[in-house]
């Protein structure tokens, strides 16, 4: 069963190009069933795999299934090799399981949708990238599979282009995560220079795995910290994060498989995937888990008082997958990776079930036009409020296992500030997440009529996902239940093979269990603690109990400064726009002026010049001063406009550029003599 | 008694005299002429190796470069007859319909 | 010098030989077929060439002939077959293509075949005399077929007649300094001589600027380029193809033979001007790719950018780098060939292929998006496609020969780049089409362009997923480069 590995990628990307060429002419309903199917099968396949490896002895988990001789280059050979071991089985049941409610559920969110094909063929192919990267044996495959993801994540964030803010959203994910791949490039090439200097030019993981502890130190913390770059992009962590919240303009299964349980965990995966080489460069671990907690507290504190539905959650995100760094950063790579699966069923489930409410709602995202709706959908409102649960960290629901991990882990280690500030954070999650429960599920609703006749329960191709999603936001934290087993939880075992390298947790376990149990009671009586304000100020039964200064309207006001900065997100766009943008806008401008003025010397045309300059305005307005919003490709489309002058059209200034040229190389030439 | 650099220094002052006139001159047919220049000033300074140099390659160069010469300038020729038919237009400066 | 000397071998030049016949049965041909049935000459020129590839292999001499002018060994059978394809696959989209632009022509088909004769004239020559004649004969040819274009063609084929013949005496005024200080034109002869000579003469620092600066002419790189986007705009889709494909293959073929057959005593002076070529090249050619309104203007500064990154293989001087050359050239051939058959079929023919033609492709001709899609991302240089392997080809040579910041620029350019081949598929894929339905072809013109956009296809995805075989080949191609 292992050898029909090569089956799981490939049976989506037969989906996608089946929908992608024929699906136009199918029924909305065939599209649906086939995108579904190929998802389903991949699922069964890796379940029958993940049966199969269980049986083995847990130090013959690690299966290289190699397909084929990919490349040989130089020395260099590299194999279409996938990799079966522990991390990557578990990686393949929750992109393909996950991935499969949503495809399920798509096939009713979507229904109306005129391209329903062409969002099918784009979540399967995203799918099969998906699982290309994590199944991959070598960095090459991962980076397949990592420059695909972003691709079907630009297109699937634009799906909706007629929205101007949805083809921005999608221009600003590109070219952020452009970024980071770069750093992630770079990364991957000199871990490759330094592995050839060392005599050992490889990029699969066994062998560079095997040669990490030749590398000098030096070079390894910058090949992880660049690695950590691309990581940073991907996974939306401080300060790349901006393009996130803003990819919500994408369809809500879109958010939920690709900017919730799967493609933004990829860093996560990658980090773990190279806990040998992280466990060798401490200092990078410390950035890691520094920048992780970081931007958990930060976007927690931005989901404290935001109004969009999805954007709280968008943030929620941002702050989860800061949990899971500053897990993998302190070396507890299982809590991190288990973090990463409770957090796909949990937070995929509230993404669904944000869409089933933005369903009934007619679209509407707005939560203080919400209210009330428990009455009216009950299954939604319940999964929800199970996922909520999940996500605050109440027993026995999945999130408090996983989060609680985190934290035992970050305070057994010694690294006490990030448990206190993982804390702090967990608290306001629980606070957030609860306001959104009762803005949204209880009290009068604050709707319009016509809106408020619409009102209904998502059909079963919605609801069914959902519930599954529950039923594994509960109880999918049980594998990770501490005191059972007496060499740590059932996950620690499983993992071991993969992790054994990085952190030495399974003995670390041992230590306390009193001290872990009295962790634990805080951390619950923080999330209750959350809860019980957001109760106190948003749910109206309680009100009444609640004192003075808890009314919303009121703590905005008496803590008007933090609110508005909060509200607007830290300013961290505007700030980017002055620091970067603008900066750049006029770098561009005093370069555009001082070539005008030089052309115009040489080229003897005051007509042309004038032609010129109107064209440029018009230019400027069209590239410039639209295309504000987004740093980098304003850079560059503007570079190009200065640059494509060159082209005036007029065969001799294209002879002068051909002999300047003739004479640079010439008079290079010969004063290099 | 010229030496080879004489012969050199006649062949990069035609060699400049032609790229000057591409560069400078409006009218296609004495941007060809100009071409034409180029193109002979780089046969005089293949024979002049040729004769210094005492091998016949350079000379058996020059002859082949000259019958080149002579088709690269009919095709010339032809390209203008074509411009002035679509556009009547004899100067250079004149398509641009093309660019950016 | 006797007879025997000069090692008179017929074979070495049967490939060669079977072309030129070919051009000349089908201009013979011309006479006899009436106005209306032009066409006929297109499949007997394609089909000819389909015939001619398989006696390319056949006839492999490692022994240069006719006194050291011909050399038809590995090296240069490889080009002759990207020669062959590319140009099979241009005429057949040809047939339609200007049926449709209404200027069906019997010249149009051989002279397509003079060109491709004169890229393997390049590809087999091992003198400069013998290469200076087939870049000429290669480059009058696309003189006139790019003129061939009613409308733009005229002023497009004057740009780059004019420039060309530029840049034609300066490399000859190249090569005659490379003659004056070697005293031979021969290219192994010059090898011997030149690591004799001291490092600073003047004349061979004149002869690598000159004949560099003329061969980037023909590659199209910064800042020689300014011909290119013109040239590709003005002329028939599928003369643009070849241009783009064809043209600098065979540039490539003689770059490396001279720089790294004659030259390579003098690696260290020439990579340096090379290594500022190609990296200007690279980033130039994807920055100003973006805002590209026009199709064909867009590939042509996409094809900018690809010879920047192939003339990286050519700066580190390496079997591993000139291998990759030769997987690129072939790569290339393949991935571009295909893009240009899409656009010259999306176009409503009406002379503009605009980005904009491409809208909503996906819902109207799936197939047809589907295969734009699959070569824009091979250009792109996204795995599993060729274009990938090919470009990882490159950086591996160079990041093994050291030149770690040019592997960098390319990385970056690459980046760039990404932006407006996704902006290809955006448009097919995401947005609606507005405006008049294409015309519906016969089933004739669709068999002949599915053959090509099959084959294409075919070998983007094949090299990309298995390009093993065809590296092989390479590697073993440039053998006898380095051994000399």
């Amino acid at each position: 069963m292992v050898e029909l590995v090569w089956l799981i990628p490939l049976l989506p990307l037969i989906g996608s190009v089946a929908n992608g060429v024929f699906g136009s002419r199918l029924s909305k309903g065939t599209v649906g069933v086939i995108g579904s199917a190929a998802v389903g099968l991949s699922f069964l396949i890796a379940v029958s795999i993940f049966w199969r490896i269980m049986t083995l002895p847990a130090d013959a988990r690690s299966i290289e299934i190699v397909a084929y001789n990919w490349l040989t280059s130089g020395g260099m050979s590299i194999d279409a090799a996938f990799l079966i071991d522990p991390l990557s089985t578990l990686m393949i049941l929750i992109v393909t399981g996950v991935g499969f409610l949503i495809h399920v559920y798509s096939s009713g969110y979507m229904h109306h949708d005129k391209g329903l094909w062409r969002f099918f063929s784009y979540l399967n192919l995203f799918i099969f990238f998906m699982l290309m990267l994590v199944l991959g044996a070598n960095y090459l495959i991962m980076f397949l599979g990592w420059e695909g993801v972003g691709l079907c994540s630009y297109l699937l964030i634009g799906f909706w282009y007629e929205k101007k803010s949805a083809g921005d959203a999608g221009k600003k994910a590109f070219v952020v995560n452009r970024i980071g791949d770069f750093g992630f490039i770079l990364g991957l090439f000199l871990l490759f220079w330094t592995l050839s200097d060392l005599g050992a030019a490889s990029l699969n993981y066994k062998d560079v795995f095997a040669a990490a502890h030749q590398i000098p130190p030096v070079t390894l913390t910058l090949i992880t910290l660049l690695f950590f770059v691309g990581a940073v992009g991907k996974s939306a962590q401080i300060p790349l994060f901006v393009w996130l919240p803003d990819a919500m303009e994408g369809p809500t299964p879109v958010s939920a498989l690709i900017h919730a349980a799967t493609m933004v965990t990829a860093g996560v995966y990658m980090v773990a995937r190279n806990n040998v080489l992280y466990s060798l460069a401490p200092y990078t671990g410390e950035v890691v888990a520094i920048i992780g907690i970081g931007t958990a507290l930060f976007a927690a504190t931005i989901g404290l008082v935001q109004n969009d539905i999805k954007k709280v959650l968008a943030y929620s995100t941002v702050s989860q997958l800061g949990y899971m760094f500053a897990a993998v950063g302190i070396g507890a790579y299982t809590a991190g990776v288990f973090h990463l699966m409770t957090h796909a069923f949990f937070k995929g489930l509230m993404f669904l079930g944000s869409g089933s409410v933005i369903h009934a709602m007619s679209g509407e995202q707005d939560m203080r036009k919400m209210g009330g709706l428990h009455g009216h959908m009950k299954i939604t409102s319940i999964t929800f409020i199970i996922g909520a649960l999940a996500i605050a960290g109440i027993p026995p629901l999945a999130g408090f296992w996983s989060k609680d991990e985190i934290l035992w882990e970050a305070f057994e280690k010694g690294h006490v500030g990030i448990w206190a500030v993982g804390l702090l954070t967990a608290g306001m999650t629980a606070f957030y997440m609860f306001r959104q429960v009762f803005m949204t599920f209880t009290g009068k609703c604050r709707a319009d009529e016509h809106t408020k006749h619409h009102i209904h329960e998502s059909p079963g191709s919605m609801t069914v996902p959902l519930i599954v999603l529950a039923v594994l936001a509960a109880i999918g934290g049980l594998v990770g239940i501490p005191f059972i087993f007496a060499d740590g939880t059932a996950l620690h075992q499983y993992f071991a093979p993969v992790f054994s390298h990085g952190a030495h947790a399974v003995v670390a376990a041992e230590a306390g269990h009193g001290l872990e149990i009295l962790l634990m009671a805080v951390s619950v009586a923080v999330g209750v603690s959350g809860i019980s304000i957001a109760a106190l100020m948003y749910y109206a039964p309680a009100r009444k109990y609640a004192p003075d200064f808890l009314a919303p309207e009121k703590m905005a006001e008496t803590l008007a400064p933090a609110h508005r900065l909060l509200y607007n997100k830290y300013y961290i766009d505007e700030l980017y726009d002055y620091l970067i943008v603008n900066p750049i806008k006029r770098l561009c401008r005093y370069c555009l002026d001082f070539d005008l003025g030089v052309i115009d010397g040489i080229v003897n045309g005051a007509g042309w010049l004038t032609r010129f300059t109107a064209w440029v305005s018009h230019k400027f307005d069209i590239y410039i001063v639209d295309g504000l919003v987004n740093s980098a490709a304003t850079f560059v489309s503007f570079n190009s406009l200065v640059w494509r002058r060159m082209q005036t059209g007029y065969l001799q200034h294209y002879a002068l550029i051909f002999v300047i040229g003739l004479i640079l190389i010439v008079g290079g030439a010969l004063l290099s003599r | 008694m010229p030496t080879i650099t004489h012969y050199l220094a006649l062949s990069l002052i035609l060699f400049t005299i032609g790229l000057a006139g591409v560069l400078i001159r409006r009218n296609i047919i004495i941007v060809l002429m100009s071409l034409e220049l180029i193109f002979n000033s780089v046969n005089i300074s293949l024979a002049a190796f040729s004769y210094f140099l005492q091998s016949i390659n350079g000379v058996v160069f020059v002859i082949f470069s000259i019958t080149v010469a002579a088709a690269e300038v009919a095709i010339g020729l032809a390209l203008l007859v074509t411009v002035y038919r679509t556009r009547r237009a004899v100067n250079v400066d004149e398509l641009n319909e093309m660019k950016g | 010098m006797n007879l025997a000397s000069l090692n008179i071998n017929i074979y070495s030049l049967l490939p060669l030989l079977m072309v030129v016949g070919l051009a000349l049965f089908v201009l013979v041909l011309d006479f006899f077929i009436p106005r209306g049935g032009k066409r006929a000459l297109g499949y007997v020129s394609a089909l000819g060439l389909v015939c001619i590839l398989p006696f390319v292999p056949m006839f492999i001499e490692t022994v240069p002939s006719y006194a050291g002018f011909v050399i038809a060994d590995t090296y240069s059978a490889f080009f002759n077959v990207v020669f062959l394809v590319s140009s099979a696959f241009a005429i057949f989209i040809s047939i339609d293509y200007l049926r449709r632009l209404g200027s069906e022509s019997g010249e149009y088909y051989y002279i397509m075949l003079f060109a491709t004769a004169g890229m393997m004239i390049m590809a087999s020559a091992n003198d400069l005399i013998g290469l200076y004649v087939g870049l000429e004969l290669m480059s009058m040819s696309f003189y006139i077929l790019v003129a061939l274009r009613p409308g733009k063609g005229a002023e497009g084929a004057l740009k780059y007649f004019v420039l060309g013949a530029m840049s034609s005496g300066i490399l000859l005024y190249g090569i005659s300094f490379a003659y004056g200080f070697s005293g031979t034109t021969n290219v192994n002869e010059m090898a011997a001589i030149v690591y004799r000579l001291p490092d600073n003469n003047t004349y061979l620092y004149l002869a690598l600027a000159l004949i560099g600066a003329g061969f980037a002419f023909k590659i199209a790189a910064f800042p020689f380029h300014v011909w290119s986007p013109d040239a590709y705009e003005g002329a028939p889709t599928p003369v643009t193809a070849l241009l783009s494909v064809g043209s600098k293959a065979a540039a490539f073929a003689v770059f490396l033979r001279v720089f790294a057959v004659a030259l390579p005593a003098f690696h260290g002076q020439w990579s340096d001007m090379l290594w500022v070529i190609s990296a200007a090249t690279m980033i130039f050619g994807s920055v100003v790719a973006i805002p590209q309104k026009n199709i064909i203007r867009m590939l042509a500064y996409s094809s900018i950018a690809h010879a920047g990154v192939i003339l990286m293989g050519i700066v580190v001087n390496s079997s591993a780098g000139a291998s990759a050359v030769l997987y690129y050239s072939l790569v290339y051939a393949f991935m571009n060939v295909g893009a240009f058959t899409v656009a010259a079929l999306a176009s409503r023919g009406d002379g503009g292929e605009q980005l904009t033609d491409l809208r909503g492709l996906a819902s109207r001709r799936p197939w047809l998006a589907f295969f734009m899609a699959l070569f824009m991302v091979s250009l792109a240089g996204i795995p599993p496609t060729a274009g990938f392997m090919a470009k990882f080809f490159v950086l591996a040579s160079a990041v093994h020969a050291g030149y770690y910041w040019l592997a960098v620029i390319a990385v970056i350019s690459t980046a760039i780049a990404l932006f407006f081949y996704a902006r290809v598929i955006f448009y097919m894929y995401m947005r609606d089409y507005e405006g008049a339905e294409l015309p519906e072809r016969s089933l004739f013109t669709c068999v002949t362009y599915g053959v090509v956009l099959i084959l294409t296809a075919v070998g983007t995805l094949a090299l990309g997923v298995y390009p093993s075989a065809i590296l092989d080949i390479a590697v073993r191609a440039v053998g006898p480069l380095f051994t000399i």
